[in-house]
């Protein structure tokens, strides 16, 4: 299936990287999932910094609601993941630090112009997209029960994917219009 | 990163630590897997013109195979990196080791935007420790060994 036409075919053009790779315990699952988080942090901090660096005298009215969207959308993506991992028999994580430390890298990026910021935001959400993809994929092929129902954590990340790809679509469609 | 990559990084580090090709054997301890399932691979790596195996002395790299195990072993520095770095965990390199089939270098690329990675990547990469060499943990271990040879 593919779901838009700028060259980024969510389902068919990206190669598979998971072959044979399961997720097999609560550990291995938690360490996915922080992943996931610091992803969606790194999505939320480049939206975030995005607006603040263009200004709102630069940026039109279609491109602040995407990077106001993309943060909030990846602020209560990371809530339901850490929400998953505080449910799962390992240590927590410090997630602080790491907001922290994304925070600091970002706050010396710039984008060049508007056409750098939606490319960005492409990015950021097809790799947040493919990262869920993978996950499932790996939870999938395993049998493995974990401390959480696994369908209920298999429905929680089909709704993130889900989310991501409607935002590649959003990025793709505003792309597209000012071409 | 998909297991041809693993595969071609796991060549690219053992032509390293022995100066010459790959012995069969030996790749497929390290990728741990059958000799049978490593010979499969091989055929399959030259076929694609990654690699040449020849008999008795082992696998070796293409130039197209270099350029490939370079790239899967930056990705897999970013991982180990990341996993050191910045979540803490004190086994990174049994971690990377788990986590590379699912983190491929479009992730490792994100991975990468929030870690301090030397311009020389994948260079700094010591085959032997299996971890770049800048890790703090390498350095820690690197201090100990000194003191006990001391």
């Amino acid at each position: 299936m593919q779901r838009h036409e700028r060259g980024i075919a969510l389902e068919s053009g990206v190669s598979r990287v998971s072959v044979g790779y399961q997720v097999t315990s609560d550990h291995q699952l938690a360490r996915l999932l922080q992943i996931g988080i610091v992803l969606e942090e790194v999505v939320e901090a480049r939206a975030y910094h995005h607006h603040e660096e263009m200004g709102d005298d630069s940026l039109d009215e279609e491109i602040r609601d995407l990077l106001s969207h993309a943060a909030e959308e990846s602020n209560e993506h990371r809530e339901r993941l850490e929400a998953v991992i505080d449910r799962l028999d390992v240590d927590s994580v410090p997630f602080e630090e790491i907001e922290a430390l994304v925070e600091a890298q970002y706050g010396q990026t710039k984008p060049e112009d508007f056409d750098g910021v939606l490319y960005d935001q492409l990015c950021n959400e097809e790799t947040a997209y493919k990262f869920y993809d993978d996950v499932i994929e790996a939870i999938e092929a395993s049998d493995a029960q974990f401390t959480i129902d696994r369908e209920e954590l298999l429905t929680t990340l089909r709704e993130l994917r889900e989310e991501e790809a409607d935002g590649v679509e959003e990025v793709t469609r505003i792309m597209e219009g000012r071409e | 990163m998909n297991t041809a990559d693993q595969y071609v990084k796991a060549i690219y580090l053992l032509q390293q630590i022995e100066n010459g090709p790959a012995a069969t054997g030996t790749l497929a301890d390290k990728m741990d897997v059958s000799p049978a399932s490593a010979n499969e691979m091989i055929g399959k790596l030259e076929s694609r013109g990654l690699a040449e195996h020849e008999k008795y002395k082992g696998v070796s790299l293409t130039d197209e195979g270099i350029v490939q195990a370079r790239d899967a072993l930056q990705t897999y520095c970013i991982i180990e990196r990341f996993l050191s770095n910045v979540l803490d965990v004190e086994d990174f390199r049994a971690e990377a080791r788990e986590l590379e089939p699912v983190i491929d270098d479009m992730i490792a690329g994100r991975l990468d935007t929030i870690i301090d990675r030397k311009s020389e990547c994948p260079d700094c990469f010591d085959p032997e420790s299996d971890a770049c060499q800048y890790l703090d943990v390498c350095d820690a271990e690197a201090e100990t060994e000194t003191e006990a040879a001391d």
